[in-house]
């Protein structure tokens, strides 16, 4: 008796795409969030396999918080050279220097990116938005659906969300509204990073061991940098770190870790004992509910 | 190939497939699994339970929980705080939401579906058990059958989730008795045998102490059976949906005039394989329009493949020119199912405004939607007797039976015999909105195997 049974990264693969070939096919103008983070850098992976040998049908886009690290924006931006494809960037500065957004007083612009792109979203008239939110990173997007109804203003509301029944995908919605769609929802953290040992999918260098200036903030340690300096008290020191997410330097912390290849960083993630947001990301820390409040405003 | 599972073992001379290398052993395969239960039945904290001690608990999530636990004046760690993530949930102590939990052991990935009891609970467990392998219902020992109990063994079944496990719970406040264990065994198996449910296996548990959770409870000598993470991990996937006949239904033609040269002139056809096995050569039949022709390709970005099974995402290339378009389905040959535009069908209806006869609606199945409209209203089941009772409307959390005419034909298998390819949704054509979850019926019972005596004029059971 034959028995063919995919692998579990094999059938998540499998279902990412097909999630994503649904997706493009029920509506009409689809958009990719990329930050070059891990999660956006896999879900592109999968676009590119999805549509293959034809090219990734639709554009782009990076909401960009004027607070990156340049490693992960040169890596943006020769991916997408790479790729021929279009990208659309929302900048939080231009908001910030217009006056349409002001800095808050901790400096973290991860809460300030949802204006500009909800603001990109009902410009470009996308009605599609693949995000690589995974459900695994957080207990509100616990709760998450994989293809989740946002209304005309962009909000979430969690206790009202569609059934989602077999691999029936349901992304109909009125005018003015859109969905946003999570391939990745049933992958874990180490999910994902097998999966990037097993295609060779080449990252940003700070996910892996490097030595950098960094300052304890909070139980983190926060990069040396423009937005970034050390308070009284705080002391600057070399250390041998890697980052564990990618987002705004001013709220992302780096971990302490020797994991320089891909298999150290899995044999490290499948032994660690905290979550990837709550070792690394402030934001998240705020409050209990901190990312069930920006989601339902509209958030990633 | 290298083989570091029994699962990835493919086919002695088939090709080499490219889709595996490199993976096997990662950890093995995936497990869909929902859990249902009544209210304060236990149910939060044998899924906190089976996440702790499987140690899927990371040492934040545990502080947090630890934190609130103390705010609350709780003099113990509540388990069930790791599953309810939202604020009203929190405040108001309830589950309100279908929540998807992750955790492995050492040979199988597991995907949890944690169904809430509370709010809306036939809508969260039919949308759990619709992908769910297995679906773990727990009873409280004390209790007993209660109707949220009967009305889950017949979601289960109606959605023919291929395992059923009943956890009787909270044994250890019934000094783990075994007499009052074998009496509400019995009467679960005397609901299940009156649905019909073939796979079911009862086990005493306590979720609190941890009593045949993870590991095998030393405080009841009377039972030598597995734990429930035992049950789980030899549960049988949805892996049989290979042995079925071949159905794929169509996504998109992939017709690359701006790609590389060598591919300006392809044309393959994307989809997921939804059930059996295809390979390059195979006779197909295109439907609805019924044009026969042989695969010709299976095409990859990792490369070509000599032959392709569910629930594979590839590309087929077809040897004749046809006009396909997204919602057709490719089909074996030998053994493919009838178009048709009478659709009959169970449903289960999900939306706060009820259904009515003359309604229109829209169908979606597989890739494929069509309009509809709604024949005749064929009875609901009535849960406490199970048996089907007339009715002019079908209302929230009600399971009907249905007629509907259809603008279009689809080509669709009976769902008992396949659920990927026998399932389809309701939806309303303004709001865009899911009305219902739908079951097709096949020309026999859709339950050979009940026993209920069926009402005079209504016949049919689930």
């Amino acid at each position: 008796m034959t028995t063919r049974t995919l692998s579990h990264l094999r059938e998540l693969e499998s279902e990412a795409i097909h999630i994503i070939r649904e997706a493009v096919s029920e509506l009409e103008r689809p958009v990719l969030l990329f930050s070059g983070g891990k999660d956006s850098v896999v879900m592109l992976h999968l676009a590119v396999k999805a549509f293959w040998p034809a090219p990734v049908p639709f554009p782009v886009m990076h909401v960009d918080t004027g607070h990156n690290f340049g490693e992960v924006i040169a890596y943006r931006d020769a991916t997408v050279e790479r790729l021929g494809l279009r990208l659309v960037v929302a900048s939080v500065q231009d908001y910030i220097d217009d006056g349409r957004l002001l800095e808050r007083a901790d400096g973290t612009r991860n809460p300030l990116q949802t204006q500009p792109l909800l603001d990109a979203i009902a410009e470009h008239r996308f009605d599609v938005v693949f995000g690589g939110g995974r459900r695994d990173e957080e207990k509100a997007r616990a709760k998450e659906r994989v293809v989740s109804l946002r209304d005309e203003f962009g909000q979430w509301d969690p206790r009202n969300q569609r059934p989602e029944l077999w691999a029936l995908y349901n992304p109909r919605h009125r005018p003015g509204e859109h969905v946003r769609v999570f391939p990745l929802s049933n992958w874990t953290e180490l999910d994902v990073w097998r999966y990037i040992e097993a295609e060779d999918i080449e990252l940003p260098n700070l996910y892996y061991a490097h030595d950098r200036e960094v300052f304890a903030r909070d139980g983190m340690w926060l990069a040396v940098g423009d937005v970034t300096e050390p308070r009284e008290g705080e002391t600057v020191e070399t250390r041998r770190v890697r980052y564990r997410t990618v987002g705004d330097m001013s709220c992302t912390g780096a971990v302490e870790s020797d994991a320089a290849t891909i298999a150290d960083v899995i044999a490290e993630v499948a032994v660690t004992r905290i979550t990837e947001r709550g070792a690394t990301r402030a934001d998240d820390r705020l409050t209990e509910a901190a990312m069930e409040d920006r989601k339902k405003e509209g958030y990633f | 190939m290298t083989t570091l599972t029994n699962d990835t073992t493919v086919a002695a001379g088939a090709a080499e497939q490219p889709a595996a290398s490199g993976l096997a052993g990662a950890t093995g395969t995936l497990l869909r699994l929902a859990t249902a239960g009544s209210v304060d039945d236990g149910k939060s904290t044998l899924v906190g339970r089976l996440l702790y001690d499987s140690k899927a608990v990371l040492a934040d999530q545990l502080d947090a929980v630890e934190r609130v636990s103390r705010a609350k004046g709780l003099g113990h760690v509540d388990l069930a705080l790791l599953t309810d993530g939202l604020r009203a949930e929190r405040e108001q102590g309830i589950t309100i939401d279908v929540a998807y939990r992750y955790f492995a052991t050492g040979n199988r990935t597991f995907i949890l579906a944690d169904c809430p009891g509370h709010v809306q609970y036939t809508r969260n467990t039919v949308t759990g058990s619709s992908t769910a392998d297995v679906l773990v219902l727990l009873v409280d020992i004390r209790k007993g059958v209660l109707e949220q109990t009967r009305r889950h063994l017949a979601v289960g079944q109606l959605l023919r989730v291929p395992t059923i496990i009943v956890a009787v719970n909270k044994i250890d406040l019934v000094d783990y008795d075994e007499a009052t264990y074998e009496r509400v065994a019995a009467e679960i198996a005397g609901v299940a045998a009156d649905l019909g449910v073939p796979n079911l296996v009862t086990l005493p548990t306590s979720a609190l102490v941890g009593d045949n959770i993870v590991d095998r409870s030393e405080r009841m000598g009377w039972y030598d059976g597995p734990s429930l993470l035992e049950l789980l991990e030899a549960a049988p996937a949805a892996s049989e949906i290979t042995e079925l006949p071949f159905r794929f239904p169509v996504q998109l033609a992939l017709r690359p005039q701006d790609a590389a040269p060598e591919f300006r002139d392809y044309r393959g056809y994307a989809g997921q394989v939804a059930t059996g096995v295809v390979a390059v050569g195979d006779e197909v039949v295109v439907l609805p329009a019924g044009r026969r022709t042989r695969v010709s390709g299976i095409d990859t970005h990792d490369g070509p493949l000599d032959e392709a099974f569910a629930p594979q995402s590839v590309t087929i290339r077809l040897a004749d020119e046809i006009d396909i378009t997204r919602g057709d389905l490719i089909a074996a040959a030998a053994d493919a199912p009838e178009p048709t535009q009478d659709l009959d069908g169970m449903v289960a209806w999900l939306a706060e405004r009820g259904l009515r006869v003359g309604q229109k609606v829209l169908v979606k199945h597989g890739t494929r939607t069509v309009q509809g409209i709604v024949r005749d209203i064929h009875g609901r089941l009535d849960l406490d007797t199970l048996t089907p009772q007339a009715t002019e409307t079908l209302e929230l959390n009600d399971i009907g039976r249905i007629r509907l005419r259809l603008a279009a034909p689809i080509a669709a298998d009976d769902y008992t015999r396949s659920r990927r390819t026998g399932s389809f949704l309701l939806i309303d054509p303004q709001s865009g909105g899911t009305l219902a979850a739908g079951m097709v019926r096949g020309e026999t019972s859709f339950s050979d195997a009940a026993t209920i005596e069926p009402d005079q004029t209504l016949t049919w059971v689930i």
